[in-house]
């Protein structure tokens, strides 16, 4: 004879609790294995209980009516002969908090039978409760420090002796577009397949280049584009902001190693883990840094007031198949250095799959335009309408640069800004200026 | 399930009562019992009660929490143990998640199956040597991948040769709610241009969840098929016998280049649609109860006994159910937890930065519980 001890399973998926809505037995009472010992009601449903021991029943540990966390004893019995004792398999899945995405993806290994419908009282995750059997964590948890990457090297097959070859259709098309015969390539894919690195080791240097062609001229003399959608945005907007803001531009040129080299550090950093990082972060922190000590670039020309914003909603100009638009970050000026290059990306990735919102274009205070992408050194940005302020950084590369009177190779870049005059004058300008170029210069003015 | 014509024609050899009766316009089914035995009749009635016996206890078993999830097939058992019966020696399966049954006839490890559902592997059984491919939970996917299988079939030349050591034919099942998916017209089509030897086995067992059939089709299922060129007949689900032949019929007629059928068993889930659903809240009592009353296995024990089958059989029977209980009941309060690497063992097959990354973020985690530290 040994005591054994019922605990509430989750009957459901996800479920935390249950009433007992009745008792089918009382303590002295013999129970059978698989014998309905109550009848328990969940968030979706009333079942009965069978009885995992046979034995005497020695103690209910609730009443009718009770509730009852998942996990906590309901019945003990004094088995008779073997019993069977192990966690229910459900303990192991940990119950998750809803931040825990990461950790639901993989309790879902477990549930992934579970059907999923919307209909919480049919099936599905139940209604989440107290959680009482939520783990607890210890109390010096390491942040989740996720193990550096370690790529693997895939190892070689060679090709399969017989004359077929294994290539995708892309693959086909690339090796017909380059003129290498598939059959007289070594292929080094997992499954003896041919990639698309086999192919271009292949091809001659040559037709490499011949693939890059300059497109033929078309034979018309002339295309007409219809003025529509977002590129009759781009024009209305451009000509209002052409024509009613006096513009202004200034540029400089700094010395922008010491921001690669932050970023490199940033990038390596386990903190930024799966988070791009790029000199357009820095950027957008130089200016939020300078836009502090220069308040009126960030602000509003109304012809009766200028309105100065004390918060940063910060656009960047992105190119997308549908053509240019602005969207900005909210409050940009309050974020850490992680969420800023978190916003961004996500802003970038959005604009790519054309999901960008109007609210999300709206109330924008300043801009930045990253035409150093396009491998341009710098131009004259145009205003966005009712902005006072926007900056275009170019490209960045090695370029000749005078220190302590030598000529040293250095990662250079320019930046650009054109100002609304009616509201910043060369003063303010070239002093906003000076501070952008100042971080990117030396990152470290950031820390004041 | 009526037309406005009035009843569908209904393949049934066996009446509720177990009087066994093939009528005439199917006698070409007919053929196919003529040539079963009496070991064959009592190998059906075992296996029908083996896994009705093991399908309660796994619904037990979950509700004493070893299970994450129980699918139930009660009331399935004849259109499942039939048609699996019915599958050859090189033919493919394409189950859905509830075809214990299918899977039995097979050799399909039933701890398999347990261990799936309480969340420790993803099936366990290797499809390229049981034949019986791996649950689908996506509803109508393993449908189009039949199709596909059978589409391989028919360029490997394996169909119509008239040689039973290489031909083949491909069987899949899903059940009423699944034909609602475009899938299985995708896959109807795919097989009927093709031609491939596919039998599409619908098990209407006239509930998906809480939606009845009538939120699925207006048409009786049998006839999905029809508009793609893939013919269909109704049998009745719930006799073993009818279940065998016409499988065995139209898996031949696949097997000889014939091309691919539709078989609809009509049935009724009598469960719960899994241990998380209560029918209760949807369908009344009656009605089920109205299903309970032509259960196969009864149906098909009344067959045995007019045959001269005795109590001595059924109750053995009946005590190797309760031994298979016991048995996979101890297997299963045994059953260790898988290691937690196993979540990422087979997500590339070569080591993957992002994975390992991930890995080692969980290992981390499951180290920061105070409980399993000790
Ligand atoms: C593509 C997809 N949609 C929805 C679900 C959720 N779901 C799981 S089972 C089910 C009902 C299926 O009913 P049916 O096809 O009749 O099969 P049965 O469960 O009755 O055997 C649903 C909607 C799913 N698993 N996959």
């Amino acid at each position: 004879m040994s005591l054994a001890v019922f605990n509430l399973p989750d009957v459901g998926e996800g479920l935390t609790e249950a009433e007992i809505v009745s008792w089918k037995v009382a303590a002295g009472d013999q129970v059978s294995v698989n014998q309905v010992i109550c009848e328990i009601e969940t968030a979706k449903s009333i079942v009965e209980l069978p009885c995992p021991f046979a034995g005497t029943i020695e103690k209910l540990f609730a009443k009718e009516g009770d509730t009852v966390l998942v996990g906590t004893p309901i019945i003990s019995v004094q088995a008779e002969g073997n019993i069977l004792v192990a966690g229910p398999a459900t303990s192991s899945i940990p119950i998750i908090t809803e931040s825990d995405t990461m950790h639901e993806a993989v309790a879902d290994v477990a549930s992934s039978v579970a059907s999923d419908e919307t209909k919480p009282n049919l099936v599905g995750y139940g209604s989440a409760g107290h959680g009482a059997t939520r783990r607890k964590r210890s109390g010096a948890v390491a942040a989740a420090s996720l193990a550096s990457s370690i790529p693997t090297a895939t190892s070689a097959v060679p090709s399969a002796l017989s004359g077929d070859v294994i290539a995708k259709p892309p693959i086909r098309k690339l090796a017909k577009d380059l003129n290498v015969d598939l059959s007289k390539v070594v292929s080094t894919g997992p499954a003896g397949e041919i990639t698309r690195e086999d192919v271009v080791n292949a091809a001659t240097q040559a037709s490499v280049f011949r693939n890059l062609t300059t497109p033929a001229i078309p034979s018309e003399r002339e295309e007409r584009i219809p003025v529509k959608g977002v590129r009759k945005a781009i024009a209305t907007a451009m000509v209002q902001s052409a024509f009613t803001a006096p513009h202004v531009s200034i540029f400089v040129d700094v010395d922008a190693t010491r921001t690669m080299e932050y970023v490199k550090r940033l990038k390596a950093s386990t903190d930024f883990a799966g988070v791009k990082v790029t000199p357009l972060l820095l950027m957008a922190k130089a200016m939020m840094w300078a836009v502090r000590r220069n308040p009126t670039v960030n602000s509003t020309w109304t012809d009766k007031e200028i309105i100065v914003h004390n918060f940063v909603n910060f656009g960047v100009a992105a190119a997308t198949p549908r053509g240019l638009i602005v969207p900005n970050i909210k409050d940009a000026d309050q974020m850490s250095m992680l969420e800023l290059a978190r916003q961004l990306e996500l802003l970038a990735a959005t604009a790519r799959e054309g999901k960008t919102t109007p609210e999300d274009m709206k109330d924008g205070t300043i801009t930045i335009t990253n035409i150093g992408v396009f491998g341009v050194d710098t131009g004259t940005p145009i205003l966005n309408p009712g902005q006072v302020a926007i900056v275009a950084l170019g490209s960045i590369r090695p370029k000749p640069w005078v220190v302590n009177n030598e000529i040293v190779i250095r990662q250079v870049t320019t930046i650009g800004a054109t100002f609304d005059h009616r509201v910043v004058d060369g003063d303010v300008a070239s002093r906003f200026v000076q501070d952008v170029a100042s971080v990117i210069e030396e990152p470290a003015l950031l820390l004041d | 399930m009526t037309t406005s014509a009035g009843r569908v024609p209904q393949v049934q050899m066996l009446s509720p009562d177990g009087v066994f009766e093939v009528p005439s316009e199917y006698a070409h089914y007919g053929k196919y019992i003529e040539k079963l035995t009496l070991d064959d009749f009592l190998k059906f009635y075992r296996d029908m009660a083996r896994i009705r016996r093991f399908d309660n206890e796994c619904t037990a078993l979950q509700r004493q929490g070893q299970m994450g999830l129980w699918v139930p097939a009660v009331g399935q058992e004849a259109a499942q143990i039939g048609s699996g019966y019915a599958v050859g020696k090189n033919d493919h399966m394409f189950p859905s998640y509830r075809e214990h049954g299918v899977a039995i006839t097979h050799g399909i490890d039933l701890m398999s199956i347990i261990k799936m559902m309480r969340g420790v592997n993803h099936g366990g059984w290797n499809p390229e040597e049981t034949r019986f491919h791996l649950y689908a939970i996506v509803l109508g996917t393993q449908v189009l991948h039949a199709a596909g299988y059978a589409m391989g079939v028919n360029f490997d030349g394996n169909v119509g040769t008239g040689d039973p050591e290489v031909d083949q034919a491909v069987i899949t099942y899903f059940g009423d709610g699944a034909t609602a998916e475009g899938d299985v017209s995708e896959a109807l089509l795919f097989a009927a241009v093709n031609k491939s030897p596919l039998v599409f086995f619908c098990q209407n067992n006239q509930w998906a969840i809480s939606s009845p059939v009538s939120a699925q089709t207006v048409v009786p299922l049998y006839l999905r098929g029809e508009g793609f060129g893939v013919p269909g007949i109704q049998v009745d689900g719930n006799d073993v016998l009818a279940c065998y032949a016409v499988t065995a019929k139209h898996m031949d007629d696949a097997r000889n280049g014939l091309g691919p059928s539709l078989i609809e068993a009509l049935t009724y889930r009598v469960g719960a649609h899994t241990t998380s659903d209560d029918p209760s809240k949807y369908r009344p009592q009656e009605e089920t109860d109205y299903w309970i009353a032509r259960d196969p296995i009864t149906r098909f024990e009344k067959f045995l006994r007019r045959q001269g089958v005795g109590d001595e059989f059924f109750q053995e029977v009946a005590q190797a159910g309760d031994d298979l209980a016991t048995q996979i009941r101890e297997a299963t309060f045994a059953m260790p937890n898988p290691p937690l690497e196993n979540i990422f063992k087979h997500v590339y097959t070569d080591p993957h930065p992002l994975v390992q990354e991930q890995q080692a973020w969980l290992e981390n985690y499951e180290s920061s519980f105070e409980e399993d530290s000790k």
